[in-house]
């Protein structure tokens, strides 16, 4: 019953995304039409979807697809000229950048934190516990003071941005067991730990809901505030990308994140916003 | 007239050989980009077991045995569960019931692999670590199991069918005989239709090693060589999905052609050895028995 009303919640909050539309920031797609193609990072999804969505109703003629696939491939597809927008939770590298004459557009800030399921009892950690963790040495709930069960680590895939910031900065570039599971996505990582009592793993703050619990590291809670303010240090750039300067469509929709309706669009997904 | 059904002709063998030529095409391609990993030698090092890009060592040994164990797991699963089904559906079941049977069959082969998948991780995976296996309920076992119910539908089609094949007059001479249906089905019916039993299971295997996503899905990916089958394993399928997201340029995406090289060799020498199978098991059959077709009943 509660998953059919957070549903509905979800549905109304959709609907209700509307009221918070500054006038004018959807006046420049005035007489645009034709297809935008973004796809990468899965940390962007939500925001992208809900702008996607607002432009698509005021301006009919517009077709946007989002598509996930991780911040590798956002690159990946932005270079080859497959999409128009690239996403990815990480900065390109230098060599991508000269590669494929991309430039970076970085309309919000977000954290990865640590997740557990909501019953696991162990929500504070020390940088060394998640270091002893995710590299196998810590391999019971019972020595950190919960169930006598066996850690079930939970990775993501090595093109990950949200991963290369967390093992940058969460892990401190230690090393991560070849025994821990692999999901594709943000949301498959949510799906995973919310169903799996004994596990452990990471997402982006803004996917952090009810169905997982957050895990304090070093004394601070990996929230908004935290990551605003500088404190919680497992943060990264959410970065869009284009091929050369953005034009067209690209351009108009990257400009509506940076304009104050994008931007309390990322706040209320659950972001930093630039602006 | 006859023109046009030559031209159809040449349209047909056309479109045949330019399929035969695509796979020969594909081939080439992988190994043409793979390439640079076989001329530095370092192709051996791929057949090592451990996969750490960031210590610079490519070893792929653990995804074959992750493709090799879900795959031949999930036939030893679906294999009595097709007989089975197959032997209800023509043999076992009410004549009202057998119809009913296949559509529901038929109906079971157009499922999107991704539902039978998504329904897994919500109710198998859950089920498996609690009662069976001690871990995250991720593992071989529970991927072979949900492949076993994904083959067992073009399994038990080719089983059906290869037993409807069978010459009437033969059924009727073992029915007057006062066969009982099993009795029918290991003295008739499993010795003359087991070529097409053959290229049932084939395709099924074909099926189960070619599948992403259910492995990718339930399989748990984990790239450390697998102990058990109760533990996280990944395929080579998953591996390509898994690592095509890198970048372009970098050695481990260069490995994925290796893997897509070795799996597409798999497939062949699986099909090769079971066509053998296959002719050899045809020619005795026709040798003892008259040519299968029986003419005019």
């Amino acid at each position: 019953m509660t998953k059919l009303f957070r549903l509905m919640l979800a549905a109304l909050f959709l609907v209700t995304c509307a009221t918070f539309t500054h006038a004018g920031d959807l006046d420049s797609f005035k007489g645009q039409g034709g297809a935008l193609k973004i796809a990468g990072g899965t940390a962007h999804i939500p925001v992208m979807k809900v702008a996607a969505k607002m432009i698509i109703e005021a301006h009919p003629d517009i077709r946007i697809t989002i598509a996930g696939g991780g911040s590798g491939v956002g690159i990946k597809q932005v270079g080859e000229g497959l999409i128009d927008i690239g996403n990815a939770g990480r900065k390109a590298t230098d060599k991508e950048i000269s590669n494929y004459g991309l430039v970076m557009h970085k309309w919000a800030i977000d954290g990865v934190g640590a997740v557990v399921n909501p019953q696991n009892p162990v929500t504070e950690l020390t940088t060394e516990q998640l270091q002893g963790i995710f590299s196998g040495k810590i391999a019971n709930w019972k020595e950190l003071g919960g169930e006598d069960r066996a850690i079930n680590l939970y990775d993501r895939d090595a093109a990950s941005g949200t991963r290369s910031v967390f093992w940058k900065k969460g892990l401190k570039k230690a090393d991560v067991s070849p025994k821990a599971n692999v999901v594709p996505s943000n949301g498959a990582m949510k799906t995973a730990i919310s169903g799996d009592p004994y596990s452990i793993g990471f997402v982006s703050v803004g996917h952090i809901d009810d169905s997982v619990a957050p895990v304090t590291l070093d004394g601070v809670a990996p929230t908004l505030d935290n990551v605003k303010n500088g404190s919680f240090a497992v943060a990264r750039g959410l970065y869009s990308i284009t091929k050369g300067d953005a034009q067209g469509l690209a351009k108009l929709f990257i400009d509506f994140l940076f304009s104050p309706t994008g931007q309390e669009l990322v706040k209320a997904k659950g972001f930093v916003a630039v602006k | 007239m006859i023109n046009a059904v030559k031209s159809f002709e040449h349209f047909c063998r056309a479109m045949a050989m330019g399929s035969g030529l695509l796979l020969i095409a594909i081939l080439f391609m992988m190994a043409f980009l793979g390439w640079p990993l076989i001329e530095s030698g370092r192709f051996i090092a791929l057949f090592s077991t451990e996969w750490n890009p960031q210590g610079k060592s490519y070893g792929i040994l653990p995804m074959v045995m992750g493709s090799l164990r879900i795959t031949l797991l999930a036939l030893f699963f679906s294999l009595p569960m097709s007989i089975s089904a197959a032997c209800l559906t023509e043999l076992l079941a009410p004549r009202s019931l057998r119809r009913l049977l296949l559509i529901a069959i038929r109906f079971m082969a157009g499922i999107p692999t991704v539902v039978y998948g998504f329904v897994a991780i919500f109710l198998l995976v859950p089920l498996m670590r609690e009662y069976f296996i001690q871990g995250s309920g991720f593992s071989i076992i529970t991927a072979s199991l949900v492949l076993a119910v994904l083959i067992a539908p073009t399994m038990i089609i080719f089983f059906v069918n290869g037993m409807q094949s069978v010459p009437r007059p033969y059924c009727a001479a073992v029915d007057s005989l006062g066969a009982r249906p099993m009795q029918k089905f290991v003295y008739l019916l499993l010795p003359q239709a087991y070529p097409t039993f053959l290229v049932g299971i084939v395709l099924g295997l074909g099926r189960a090693m070619g599948d992403t996503l259910i492995s990718l899905m339930l399989a748990g990916n984990s790239v450390a060589m697998p102990e058990s089958i109760a533990e996280s394993g990944r395929t080579l399928t998953a591996h390509i999905a898994l690592v095509i997201a890198a970048d372009f340029s970098s050695m481990e995406f260069t490995t994925i052609f290796v893997c897509g090289l070795t799996l597409t060799l798999f497939a062949i020498c699986l099909i090769l050895s079971i066509r053998l199978l296959d002719h050899f098991g045809s020619g005795r059959v026709i040798q003892v028995e008259n040519p299968r077709r029986p003419g005019h009943e």
